[in-house]
This record gives C-alpha cells, sequence and structure tokens, in this order.
C-alpha cells in the first residue's frame, strides 16, 4: 500500500509577521461612533486621566485592511494540522477524537456566547440545567457523587484534587502531619506538579516489571505521613494496573485519600468506574474523552468528581436545583476557594453534555470499546514495522495508547525518534507524541487512535511508520534532514533557549537581534 | 448500537470489529480488557438518559434547554466586574471557528508552524500595548496570571509575602489565596474613601522586607484610573520588593503602558479582545515582563520564541526554555501549565490586528466618554450618587444608592423586570460602600441604551 499523504505538500506561505504588515491609515475594523450628543456633552472625558497615565505614543499595532488580517489568519489556519484536517493518532495521552460539528454550533448560540457570568441565575437557567444535568451523568460515569466543572483544564482539575486532599486533613487536624503525596513515573507531570504547588513533598513510584510499579514499592512509600495518592490508570504506556484496588485500600489504610486522574478514560467509559475501586475522588478532560475540541490548547475543563463525605470541599459556586429551579451556591464554608473565575468553560461542558446525549450508555461503551480495539489494531500493525518494540515485553495487553520505542531503530541507523516526529509531517500529519517527562523508554512515540478512525485510516497511519522504517535504515539523511514538505522546515541549533537570542515579542527581536 | 453504525465510532460497524478482532488475532473485545480483573468491572449498563441518535434531534434537546438562558442579547447589560459585553468582530469568530485552529492541540512547529506563528503575533501584539518585551502564551485567566505573578515574584526576590488592593475582585482574591497559600501570605491595602486609591500610608505600613510584590490593577477592580501608580512603584522598589499591575487591555489606547509607571511585571484578562463572554468561558489571561534572564526562568506559561528565518524566507518559531514548565519539571515545580486559553489568544491576536493603533485609542476613549455621560446621567437622579470616588473611570464605575431608600437587590430586581441586568451588587463584597453597584458602559452601548438605563432607574426609584 503506498502510504497516505505521499503526495502531500503543506501550504508554505512564508507569511510575514502581522507586525511588518499593513500601511499608514488603514483600518481593519471601525468601533462604534461615539454619538454626536454624548461626544458634545463629554468632549473634557480624557482630560480627568492624570498626566502621567495618560498614554503618550499611540501602541505600536499593525494598520491593515480587513481583508489582509482574514487572509493572513486563515493563512495561518492552513499551516495548523487540526484533528479536522488529518486524522490525529499521533497526539498519545491528548485522546484527539473527532470534535462533533453540531455541538459548536450549540455553543456558538447566543444563549451561550453572549451571556455573562453575574447574570441572575433566572436568566442563565438554560446553562445551569446543562451543568446540572452533566453532573449527573459524569457522576454515574464514574461512581462519585457530586462534579465541579470549574477547572480549566486536566491539570487543574488534578490541583482542586490535590486541594481537597489538603483540605480534607485539615480538617481532621492532620494537615501538617500528612505532607506527601505518591504518584507514579508514568502518570502526567500534573500529577506530580500541582501537589507540588499546593505544598506536597511528592514521591514518584517506578515501574516495576510490568510496566506499572509494583505494592512492594507503594508500601515502602507510605507512612503516616502520607496525605495521598494521585496518579493516572492506565498510565502513559496504556498499560493498566489490575492491583489498583489494593493500592487505594493500603493508601485508605494508612490514612491517605485517593485521586485518580481520569485523563486516560477513554477506553473505560462503562468499563470501570473510579468510585468502584475505591477512589475517593477524580478528574476527567472534557476536552479529550468527551469529546470538546482542544482547540490550539484550550477551553479545556477538568471536571472534579468526588464522594459525598468530600463535596463540601468543592470550588464555589456549585449548581443547584430544589426541583423548580437552578442556583448558583456560593456559601460554601469549607470549599477550597476558587481555582478558576466565575463557572469555568461553560461552552465545553455544554458539548461534552451534547456529546454523551448522542450516544448514551451503550454507546459510550462503544467508543470504549472501540477505541481498545483500534489501538490494538495499530499496535498489532506496527508490531510488524522494523526497529518498532513495545516496552515491557510479557505485559498486558494496552487499553487505549501505547507508548512505543524507535530503541533498535535507532542503534541501527542513528535515526532518533525526533527526527521521525519531524519526517512524520511531510505525510501531511502531526508531529507525533514522544514521551512526557520522565523519558523512561528510550527513543519513545505515544500513539492513541481513539474511536474515530475507519480501518483503512489506521491502515494508512500504519503504512507511513513501515515507510519511515525503512527510509530511516535505507535512506537516513531523508529523515535527519525532514521536514521537506510541511509548511516550515527544519532548523538546527534553533535560539529560543539562548538568553541573547530569544526573542518572546516582535519588539525584542527588534532590540536584540535587529539592534532596532 | 450494536444494529446501528454511529457517525462519530466508524469501527462500530459489524464488519469492521469483526476484522479488526481477526487481525489482532482475539476472539471477543473482552479479551482485549483481560488486564482489568472482574472484581473492578462494571457489569451493568451506566444508567443514562436515552441516547438521541438523530443530530436533528439533539440539536432540537439541547437548544430547548438552552432557551430558558435570557443573554445580552435579549437584556440591556451594565454588568462587567471581570467579564464585559464588547463588540466582537465577525473576522475573529470565523477566525477562532476554522477547524485547523480549533481542533489543533500540542503540534510541534513542523505540523503546527500557523498555530505557533499566530500565538508569537499575540505575544508581540500584547507586547507592544503592555509595553513589555516578554509575554507569556495565555493563562487560564486574569486571576490565575496574578497569583502566578505574585509568586514569581516572591521566588525571584526570595521573600513570600504580597500585598494586594482590599477593593479588588473577591472572587480573584479567593483565588490569589487559594494558589499562593502555601508559599505567601497576602495581606491587603486599604484604599482612599475618597478617591478609592490605593492608601499610600497604608502600603508604606506594609512594605516590609518581606514584601515580594506589590499588586495593584489599572483601571482598577471598580473601575476608576489608579492614578498612583508610580508612587506605588516607587513604595515597592524602595522596599525590595516588585511591582505587579493587572490591566485590561481595552483601556491601553488611552492608559499609559504599565511599564511606563514601574511595573516589573504586568499580568491581565484578554478577554474584552475578541472574546464572546461564554459567562466567562471566554476569559484567557497573561503575564509580560522585561527581557530579564532571571524572570523569565520563572514563568509557568510556555513562552514562545521566534527563530532566525530560514534561508529563502519565512520564520521559525518554538517553545522557549521549555524545561522551566511543570511538563519537564513534575515534583520541583512551583507552578503548573496546562491546557490553557489559546484559541482566545489567537483571538486576540486578530482582534488587536483589526483594530490596530486608531481602533484601540478610539475605543479607549469612547469607553471614557460613554461612561462619564451614563454618571451624570445617573447622578442626576434623586438619591443616586456617581461616582462614588473622585477619579476618573474607563469603563466600570460604582453607583451608590444609599439615599434611594431602596437595596441594590431590589433595583436589579426591578430592572431585571424591564430587561435591564443592572450592575454587580457590591454590597456583600465592599458591605463600607452602603448599597452600591458595580455599573458597566462599553461600545456596545448607544446613547438610547444609556437614556434606557437612567429613565429605568428613574422609574424604579419612583
Amino acid at each position: 500500500m503506498s502510504p497516505q499523504g505521499s503526495g502531500y505538500h503543506a501550504a508554505r506561505w512564508n507569511e510575514p509577521l502581522i507586525t511588518e504588515m499593513g500601511g499608514d491609515g488603514q483600518r481593519g475594523i471601525l468601533p462604534p461612533e461615539v454619538e454626536e450628543k454624548i461626544a458634545s456633552a463629554t468632549s473634557d472625558a480624557l482630560d480627568a486621566i492624570p498626566a502621567h497615565m495618560r498614554r503618550k505614543t499611540s501602541p505600536a499595532l499593525p494598520e491593515l485592511s480587513q481583508s489582509q488580517v482574514l487572509r493572513h489568519f486563515v493563512r495561518l489556519s492552513q499551516m495548523t494540522l487540526g484533528a479536522d484536517v488529518t486524522p490525529d493518532m499521533s497526539s498519545g495521552t491528548c485522546t484527539m477524537k473527532y470534535s462533533p460539528k453540531v455541538n459548536d454550533a450549540l455553543v456558538r448560540l447566543p444563549a451561550v456566547a453572549d451571556a455573562h457570568p453575574l447574570q441572575d441565575a433566572l436568566t442563565l437557567q438554560g446553562t445551569l440545567e446543562v451543568l446540572h444535568r452533566f453532573g449527573k451523568i459524569m457522576g454515574e460515569i464514574s461512581g462519585m457523587d457530586e462534579f465541579s466543572f470549574q477547572a480549566g483544564s486536566g491539570a487543574q482539575g488534578i490541583y482542586v484534587n490535590a486541594c481537597i486532599i489538603r483540605a480534607y486533613h485539615e480538617s481532621r487536624g492532620e494537615g501538617g502531619l500528612r505532607d506527601e503525596i505518591i504518584t507514579t513515573a508514568f502518570s502526567h507531570p500534573s500529577d506530580a506538579a500541582t501537589p507540588s504547588v499546593a505544598g506536597y513533598k511528592v514521591i514518584t513510584l517506578m515501574p516495576g516489571p510490568k510496566g506499572y510499579p509494583e505494592l512492594d514499592a507503594l508500601k515502602a512509600a507510605l507512612s503516616d505521613r502520607t496525605a495521598g495518592l494521585m496518579l493516572t490508570n492506565p498510565e502513559d504506556t496504556g498499560l493498566f494496573n489490575p492491583e489498583i484496588d489494593e493500592f487505594v485500600r493500603l493508601v485508605h489504610e494508612a490514612g491517605g485519600l485517593c485521586a485518580y486522574d481520569q485523563a486516560n478514560a477513554n477506553g473505560l467509559l462503562g468499563i470501570t468506574r473510579a468510585a468502584d475501586t475505591g477512589f475517593d475522588m477524580c478528574q476527567f478532560n472534557l476536552h479529550k474523552t468527551f469529546s470538546a475540541p482542544h482547540s490550539a490548547i484550550g477551553q479545556g475543563c477538568g471536571a472534579v468528581g468526588v464522594t459525598k463525605e468530600l463535596a463540601r470541599f468543592l470550588p464555589a459556586p456549585v449548581v443547584t436545583f430544589d426541583g423548580d429551579s437552578y442556583d448558583l451556591d456560593y456559601g460554601r464554608p469549607d470549599s477550597i476557594g476558587k481555582v478558576r473565575s466565575f463557572l469555568g468553560n461553560v461552552q465545553t461542558v455544554i458539548r461534552a453534555y451534547a456529546w454523551v446525549m448522542s450516544l448514551g450508555a451503550e454507546g459510550l461503551r462503544m467508543v470504549a470499546e472501540t477505541a481498545v480495539l483500534n489501538n490494538n489494531y495499530l499496535a498489532e500493525k506496527l508490531s510488524g514495522v522494523r526497529g518498532v518494540s513495545l516496552p515491557f515485553p510479557g505485559s498486558d495487553r494496552r487499553l487505549e495508547q501505547v507508548r512505543y520505542s524507535w530503541e533498535q531503530l535507532a542503534k541501527d541507523t542513528g535515526v532518533s525518534t525526533t527526527d521521525l516526529s519531524r519526517r512524520i509531517t511531510d505525510y501531511g500529519l502531526a508531529n507525533f507524541m514522544e514521551s512526557h517527562a520522565p523519558r523512561l523508554v528510550p527513543e519513545p512515540f505515544t500513539l492513541e487512535p481513539t474511536e474515530s478512525y475507519t480501518l483503512e485510516e489506521l491502515d494508512e497511519y500504519a503504512a507511513v511508520f513501515e515507510e519511515m522504517s525503512r527510509e530511516a535504515y535505507e535512506a537516513p539523511e531523508m529523515v535527519t534532514s525532514a521536514p521537506h514538505k510541511a509548511a516550515t522546515a527544519k532548523r538546527d541549533d534553533p535560539p529560543f533557549n539562548d538568553p541573547k537570542q530569544w526573542a518572546m515579542t516582535w519588539r525584542a527581536h527588534r532590540r536584540k537581534n535587529l539592534n532596532t | 448500537m450494536s444494529s446501528m453504525t454511529h457517525p462519530y465510532i466508524p469501527n462500530s460497524a459489524p464488519e469492521a470489529r469483526r476484522k479488526a478482532l481477526e487481525a489482532i488475532g482475539v476472539d471477543d473485545i473482552e479479551d482485549l480488557y483481560a488486564a482489568i480483573p472482574e472484581r473492578l468491572r462494571l457489569r451493568k449498563d451506566l444508567d443514562l438518559p436515552d441516547a438521541i441518535r438523530s443530530e436533528q434531534g439533539l440539536r432540537r434537546h439541547v437548544e430547548r434547554i438552552l432557551s430558558s438562558n435570557r443573554g445580552t442579547r435579549d437584556y440591556l447589560s451594565f454588568l462587567g466586574g471581570g467579564c464585559w459585553e464588547h463588540y466582537v468582530p465577525a473576522v475573529c469568530d470565523e477566525i477562532n471557528s476554522r477547524g485547523e485552529f480549533l481542533t489543533a492541540y500540542g503540534g510541534q512547529n513542523y505540523s503546527d508552524h500557523g498555530k505557533y506563528q499566530a500565538l508569537f503575533e499575540f505575544q508581540s501584539l500584547m507586547g507592544e500595548l503592555v509595553g513589555m518585551d516578554v509575554v507569556s502564551a495565555p493563562t487560564y485567566d486574569w486571576a490565575g496570571a496574578a497569583a502566578s505573578a505574585l509568586l514569581m515574584a516572591c521566588r525571584v526576590t526570595g521573600r513570600s509575602k504580597a500585598l494586594v488592593p482590599e477593593a479588588i475582585s473577591a472572587e480573584k482574591l479567593a483565588q490569589i489565596r487559594n494558589f499562593a497559600r502555601p508559599a505567601a501570605t497576602i495581606e491587603t491595602v486599604r484604599y482612599d474613601r475618597d478617591t478609592g486609591a490605593l492608601d499610600l500610608d497604608d502600603l508604606r505600613s506594609k512594605v516590609d522586607s518581606q514584601t515580594a510584590a506589590v499588586y495593584f490593577e489599572n483601571p482598577s477592580y471598580l473601575g476608576f484610573i489608579e492614578g498612583g501608580g508610580a508612587a506605588i512603584s516607587e513604595i515597592a522598589h524602595e522596599a525590595g520588593a516588585m511591582s505587579i499591575v493587572g490591566v485590561d487591555p481595552s483601556s491601553l489606547g488611552v492608559l499609559s503602558p504599565p511599564s511606563e509607571y514601574g511595573a516589573d511585571i504586568v499580568c491581565g484578562e484578554i478577554q474584552p479582545l475578541g472574546m464572546h463572554m461564554q459567562a466567562g468561558g471566554g476569559l484567557g489571561g497573561f503575564i509580560a515582563s522585561r527581557d530579564d534572564e532571571q524572570l523569565v526562568a520563572e514563568y509557568p506559561t510556555y513562552l514562545v520564541s521566534l527563530g532566525a528565518p530560514e534561508e529563502g524566507g519565512g520564520w521559525g518559531f518554538g517553545v522557549s526554555t521549555f524545561e522551566r514548565t511543570s511538563y519537564e519539571k513534575r515534583e520541583s515545580s512551583p507552578d503548573y501549565y496546562g491546557t490553557t486559553q489559546w484559541l482566545w489568544g489567537i483571538t486576540a491576536a486578530v482582534y488587536l490586528s483589526l483594530m490596530g493603533p486608531r481602533g484601540m485609542e478610539e475605543l479607549g476613549e469612547g469607553l471614557m466618554q460613554r461612561s462619564l455621560y451614563t454618571m451624570r446621567q445617573l447622578d442626576s437622579i434623586d438619591g443616586v450618587k456617581c461616582p462614588v470616588f473622585a477619579s476618573a473611570s474607563v469603563k466600570e464605575f460604582v453607583v451608590n444608592f444609599d439615599d434611594t431608600g431602596k437595596t441594590v437587590q431590589e433595583i436589579n430586581a426591578a430592572l431585571l423586570d424591564r430587561g435591564i441586568f443592572g450592575g454587580k451588587d457590591l454590597t456583600k463584597e465592599l458591605p463600607e460602600l452602603g448599597q452600591s453597584a458595580l455599573y458597566c458602559v462599553t461600545e456596545v452601548h448607544t446613547k438610547d441604551d444609556l437614556h434606557t438605563l437612567a429613565d429605568s432607574v428613574r422609574e424604579v426609584l419612583s
């Protein structure tokens, strides 16, 4: 089979920076004029600004016609491989499933788009009803009792979990005593970083021979200083820890709480539940498992679920329903407080609600099963690719994703996984995810095909890996000098990390590199 | 489901499943789940509402629920307080609706060159507005940016106390307190009851050798221009602390960039720059500073850097010093980054490109004129005092109803009956202001709108 995208070439507009464009006097849009009666009555408005607070020089923004601005950004969009453009199985751990267009249409309704968060709750009944209904749905999916959708991302959802653990121990007078959180090396970096931000010392368990930590490692880490356990399962590897309930039991026995980061839940919907496993709380990424678009890194939502014992700690406000109307309850004395302004990314929750409603219980289970089926199908195909291996041989089947290794290929050819991640863009596919830190798997790459693709698409995707492997063995220069057909060429030795050269803005670049 | 292929799940088709299982070499999907012990399996169907299979039916279902919302297209709104009704240019919606951006995520520069260029342009245009050389990729919101900026200052100075105005949004203060708790103590500084400005004597008495930063806002939460910016920064600097200024960028066509009155770090909210409010879902924050290696090392966010042009033209972009971030630092990370609000960063770049320097100047001046006009209209009503503070306002201002014999709650309820969202009730947040509300007027309001407000308030109070 000829691999997908063999005739592909990205748009390569060599588009100038917007700050280099435009001419004097061009206008992209005109703000509403101040009406004469107002203008004449307030001609002194600016005089009231204290002299030193009055802007002296106009901001050096570009002056462009409207169609110039439009074309520029459309061209930039054409040089971006979103999942609407190309099957994105490359972004393992990110769950790049199809984001249904109808759900986008729903959140563009003025009733959603142009609502103010501080409107009287009586005028936000629709939004509050969706939040309330979706809280019940997520409760059923996870087994948890109460949900909050305030967190704006998975990381923030995990942070909320860490704050709840802190609040729980403080409420029992053990806040200062229990100062350690346990996580695992293959859990998302946020499972280590956010408890650290919340003030905890973090202990990271390393994987055993089967790819996940052994019980003895956990036992050695537990003590009367243990505040909790925070981890994903499956971890980044796609391997499910079958002793997870025993992990939870032991942490409980030591007096800690257990938080299930469900970032990798796409293979688990309707299959197994956080609460049934004994977890006290969890978080789901609505922009991953629940199909809301990833939006070039956000508008996300970390949906946080807790048992009823912990509900009093959830961020305020929470949505309430008295059987008649919906309201927002801000009076939560034990709440961890706020982590994100207002109600969070409400539009993301509405999309997730619509997605679940399009599927129902049977559909959600079909999502999970198909994600696991597709992943194992792709893994089967890739296991035949020269130079590819699966770490932890002899371990169980992976569920929804796999962290593979190009170790053998790199040894044989000198071509690295980073080279291949650039090369894959020549086939019209997104750079693949290599690994989160720590990079325990040599020359890693992490793929997650989700439920969204046909067998033909999976075959074509695997064929690209077959082809890239052949290139690495037969014509490595083709790979190491890649990309050749992407929107931009390879840059050796980039200046991004050199304080003398880096430039986070055009004005910094002008000053540092152009001396203007 | 078994009898029907779901449009979102191509391999729900029985034939495809059979083929896939055969290729894998197992008989049943259950075999793929062998790793999950039976005791952890859910052996019943989830109890969820029935699926609505057709797109048309789904749309009707959700639209029906949402139809009980009444938004700012239905009601005349004077709500602000951290989320503001500004005009959203059609080109902003067009660009952020494009699937290429909407469904992109973590792809690097080679697949997502355009995404990185748009983000670099966001940083560059914001840099021009606030007068700083380093601008972050978007954060979750202004409050989050402020909290991160305060802790950046703590790490740079090696100190652990931060001062913030007493009169900032209670929600924002709650967010800052939650975030800063393990690392810093947050103390509030009083404000001058006449001008609203930060009380410099109180500030002087609280700044000490443990103070990492003094944070203030311009325009302030209560809408007025904080005229003491330079003096506040000086007091902070004299004590070896940093000056952190939070801004609403919609004011920066007419107000000085904070870099000109001593700010070391700037943060703020980008929602006014082309984002629909979305009940707060339109929010996004940013952090900015001068190009100082020590400060850059403390940014928690991605920072997109420009690379040299390659031969034959074209710019390159990459994430600078990725090892700063929580993705690399894990348990040694003092802050965290994640899926933030990049689509709104791209949108803000579009907005600022459309507006240009003239547009931002006209916007700022127009906001001030409409506010002033509205304040005068309201102040002419018996018992209504407006403005409460003797300082110029940009787009928000406090209206006091103490002498009307009615509470803000009563007034807002009566205004709601007339199709008006009155200003944010401040009585719980700042009880010392009595029966006061925070009103917001922007470029979306016409003279007729403003007269409707004044007439309605008069009617409600009569």
